[in-house]
């Protein structure tokens, strides 16, 4: 399937990761976070709550509600400057966001209440959303909430027939890779976050499922060992 | 924050006694680390961290149209994002007057103090300049981001490299580095001084920050003033401004040898 005769600009193998970074509790004020660094693409994640919910027809009397909200800092793009605030791009993001962390959380002990969730990029080499996926996901579990397991992301990529994982954004962009966002929870291998960009055939989709689980359980070993460090004594209760 | 804590820090300050035991000019150590992000997304960075507080500024450089006032110089656009992820009282949404006012006043003393040669950002009269875009995130709110936001907005200016650009296409090629920096004159150090009753203090904490009668922050490059704003509902006496003065222009001498 796979020619023999493609290789990675970064020389990486297939199924290598970009070299990976993480540290918990990077900002003092928040009620959790997380920095999360896969090659040249930073995400920080910082949760504030469960806090008041304004506005208040928003409000859940069953359990709380987890917002998400992601954004590219200005000078975080390579090229032109990202103009400030959110676009229809980040909206999406922080939508999907949202459902890629939702279904491994209880709030149901925080009723009327909002857990935000706020993810800065500061720079950016492509898999912006799987990197402030993973960053969150470790930023939740900073924050003491009960998680029934962690979630990991990594977008999947077919350049021609040959499958990686962790574009770059040269990778997605230039030599136009189908681009497969793909988050998956720790323990039970569920699919939490999905999308596809470009065409690919259903035996090479499934391939990529399959290489996204392995980077995904590697990701949670490199999640798991940050929160560990922190929390030598208390791992499991805090659901990691 | 509760009231009590709010009246106990108050009723110290009053006294000249600070929360964490500094002296009332006791400035944090300041760190400033320029090319904190990497330079294929930022042409130039700094970070700069004062005790709890942290910042990050980055610098793009593009090529567009001059204002038609100034056919033959640049053009700087700064601005502060106080980022929900910083703090729990900063929200979504479009930039409250905070956020206004504190772009605004770390604007001023760039282009107050002629902090960069305009004219030696302009590529052809009339057509073509280089915009400088500084954009300042706080990351962590522990206060006096007024002198933090300024302090990085400087170092990333000194740490900036023009990317290569071609005049014959207008094209601007991100991916290759001129490693020429910006022209640079003088470099604003700005200090805000805040008023507690009679005392005044300079790096004021997140806490001390919500007991100010008022502020003064003060901008000074080659041993100028180059811009200042007051802020908070106290009025001020010549006499504090003077004192307010004093105190700015000794603690910029520390924070301009972060520096250099």
């Amino acid at each position: 399937m796979a020619s023999k005769k493609f290789s990675r600009s970064d020389g990486r193998a297939f199924d290598q990761l970009r070299p990976m970074e993480t540290r918990v509790g990077v900002i003092p004020r928040a009620d959790g976070s997380a920095l999360f660094r896969i090659g040249n693409t930073v995400a920080i994640a910082a949760v504030y709550g469960p806090r008041a919910f304004h506005p208040t027809f928003l409000r859940n009397p069953e359990r709380g509600v987890l917002r998400c909200n992601y954004n590219m800092m200005a000078f975080s793009g390579s090229g032109e400057r990202v103009r400030p605030g959110p676009s229809r791009r980040s909206r999406e993001i922080s939508l999907v966001t949202e459902k890629a962390l939702n279904s491994v959380i209880d709030l149901s002990e925080f009723p009327n209440t909002v857990v935000d969730v706020f993810i800065e990029l500061l720079q950016t080499d492509g898999g912006t959303r799987c990197a402030g996926i993973t960053a969150a996901s470790m930023a939740l579990a900073d924050a003491g909430f009960l998680m029934k397991e962690m979630v990991s992301a990594v977008s999947v990529g077919a350049l021609e027939d040959n499958l990686v994982v962790d574009l770059t954004s040269e990778e997605d962009c230039e030599l136009k890779a189908v681009d497969i966002p793909i988050a998956m929870t720790s323990r039970s291998k569920n699919i939490t976050l999905l999308q596809l960009d470009g065409m690919i055939s259903k035996d090479n989709f499934f391939a990529a499922v399959e290489l996204a689980k392995k980077a995904c359980s590697a990701l949670h070993d490199v999640q798991a060992k940050a929160l560990r460090e922190k929390y030598p004594q208390g791992a499991d209760e805090n659901g990691k | 924050m509760a009231n009590k804590s709010l009246d106990y820090i108050t009723s110290l300050l009053q006294k000249g006694i600070r929360f964490d035991e500094r002296s009332l000019e006791a400035y944090r150590e300041p760190i400033v680390v320029e090319r904190v992000i990497s330079p294929r997304s930022s042409e130039g960075s700094a970070r700069v961290k004062i005790a709890g507080t942290e910042v990050v500024a980055g610098v793009k450089l593009s090529v567009g149209e001059p204002y038609p006032d100034t056919p033959d110089e640049g053009s700087i656009v700064v601005n502060v994002e106080l980022i929900p992820l910083a703090s729990p009282e900063f929200e979504t949404g479009p930039p409250d007057v905070a956020a206004v006012e504190l772009s605004r006043v770390v604007d001023r003393a760039i282009r107050e103090s002629g902090a960069l040669d305009m004219k030696k950002l302009c590529v052809k009269s009339g057509e073509k300049i280089w915009m400088v875009f500084i954009d300042i995130y706080p990351l962590n709110d522990n206060g006096n981001l007024f002198d933090a936001c300024a302090l990085a907005s400087i170092a990333a200016l000194q740490d900036a490299k023009f990317p290569k650009y071609d005049a014959k296409t207008g094209i601007v090629d991100y991916s290759s580095s001129s490693n020429k920096g910006l022209p640079i004159v003088r470099l604003p150090i700005s200090c805000t001084v805040l008023k507690v009753g009679q005392q005044y203090l300079v790096d004021p904490s997140f806490e001390e920050e919500q007991a100010l009668d008022a502020r003064l922050t003060i901008a000074v490059a080659d041993g100028k003033i180059c811009a200042m704003q007051k802020g908070g509902d106290g009025a001020l006496t010549f006499e504090d401004i003077q004192k307010m003065v004093d105190i700015a222009f000794r603690s910029t001498e520390l924070l301009r040898r972060k520096l250099e």
